[in-house]
């Protein structure tokens, strides 16, 4: 037998013996918002497994339990940004959550992210978050052709690596639904669409800077923000959009004193 | 709105969006910076004159003492207008917000009032101030 069909098979080997032990597997109470915004939270016991994370409890939930159960995910790997839920009160990317490290007493509360609409259960509907980002301009807008050369961008340059430290945002809403200033202020951007405006800001390609800084400076605009710091604490990516949008209102103010705004 | 959209394809014609006319946008940005400014004056204005306090009382000075020091010197006078000033503009901005935040209270007849309250601070204010510059 060759090696590697040797692994294959223990691999699938371990698998059905996960599957078997999880009829056997002691069970946790997982509450799980049910319904659109006058919903309320359902009980289910869930078999409880080691480096288990948050969406799996929620696909064992929708496969075994319950088929109605409704909530979103696609890539499992940290890198779509379509599975963040509330777990235990705290928005976070489930896929990349384990059970372990959140459930607080052995028991997990899982709703749908906060300050969006509930289309049904886990499902919230992210159309405000992403109407933000266009309001802030965060589409590039470019003033190159086909025709004209690559733009050369040095990578140690203070743009460029402004740019490093903003760019990974995965448009989960994690920082959108852990913001204060948004529960306050409904037309307030948001950490994630003013991050991607600071982005753009920096971005030496781009040709819209100055209608981007108008787009940002309005009421509801990044001079709304408190420096909580609640985004940068629970961004997945372990960005700072608390120092993306501290930045554009310096730029805000500085092209408000100089008459440009 | 058609279904699902990914990132920057939104129309950005939600009502909840922000938006603003290009004065309206200037005026917002001026606010903050004013209200930053005020703030930057009035850090060092508070100390000042907690170290003026503490120093005073420390020396023994009375009332009287203190009242025809400041009648001595123009610079006092001088000193606290400034501070008026900057709590003339920071205290309304700063109550701004926290109408709009807290009770949802925005539009012209906020502002109207809370104008009215920046002229009472610093009407208030220099009138205190002309007493104490004699």
């Amino acid at each position: 037998m060759r090696p590697e069909s040797r692994s294959a098979r223990a691999s699938v080997a371990a698998d059905v013996s996960h599957v078997m032990s999880s009829q056997t597997a002691a069970t946790f109470p997982v509450r799980i918002w049910r319904g659109d915004a006058g919903g309320r939270f359902e009980r289910y016991d869930v078999p409880r497994h080691a480096s288990q994370t948050v969406l799996d409890v929620v696909t064992h939930v929708q496969r075994h339990v319950d088929p109605s159960l409704a909530y979103r995910y696609a890539c499992r790997v940290g890198m779509c940004g379509s599975c963040a839920m509330t777990v235990n009160g705290k928005a976070r990317w489930t896929c990349r959550t384990h059970v372990d490290t959140v459930a607080a007493g052995g028991a997990l509360e899982i709703a749908p992210l906060n300050h969006l609409p509930i289309v049904r259960d886990l499902v919230v509907d992210m159309t405000p978050f992403f109407d933000k980002w266009a309001a802030a301009k965060g589409s590039f807008a470019p003033t190159a052709t086909r025709h004209d050369d690559f733009a050369r961008v040095a990578p140690k340059s203070k743009a460029r690596q402004a740019i490093d430290a903003t760019i990974e945002c995965i448009g989960c809403g994690v920082c959108y639904a852990s913001c204060d200033v948004v529960s306050w202020k409904p037309e307030y951007l948001g950490p994630a669409a003013l991050n991607r405006a600071w982005t753009l800001v920096n971005d030496v390609r781009d040709g819209a800077s100055l209608e981007r800084l108008r787009a940002v400076a309005g009421d509801g605009g990044c001079q709304s923000c408190h420096t909580h710091q609640s985004c940068t604490e629970r961004c997945p990516k372990h960005l700072t959009p608390t120092a993306s949008i501290a930045s554009l209102k310096r730029r805000v103010a500085i092209a408000a004193i100089k008459g440009s705004l | 709105m058609s279904g699902a959209r990914f990132a920057v394809s939104g129309t950005g014609d939600s009502p909840m969006a922000p938006s603003g006319t290009r004065t309206g946008v200037r005026a917002a940005a001026w606010r903050f910076v004013l209200q930053r400014a005020s703030a930057a004056v009035l850090g060092l204005c508070v100390f000042v004159h907690l170290a003026s306090i503490v120093y005073a009382v420390r020396s023994g000075l009375s009332a009287e003492a203190i009242v025809s020091r400041m009648h001595a010197n123009p610079a006092w006078p001088a000193f606290y207008a400034i501070f008026v000033v900057a709590v003339a503009i920071h205290a309304p901005l700063g109550l701004r917000a926290i109408v709009d935040e807290w009770l949802g209270l925005r539009g012209f007849v906020v502002d109207a009032v809370l104008a009215l309250f920046a002229l009472v601070l610093l009407g208030g204010g220099l009138y205190a101030i002309r007493a104490l510059a004699g």
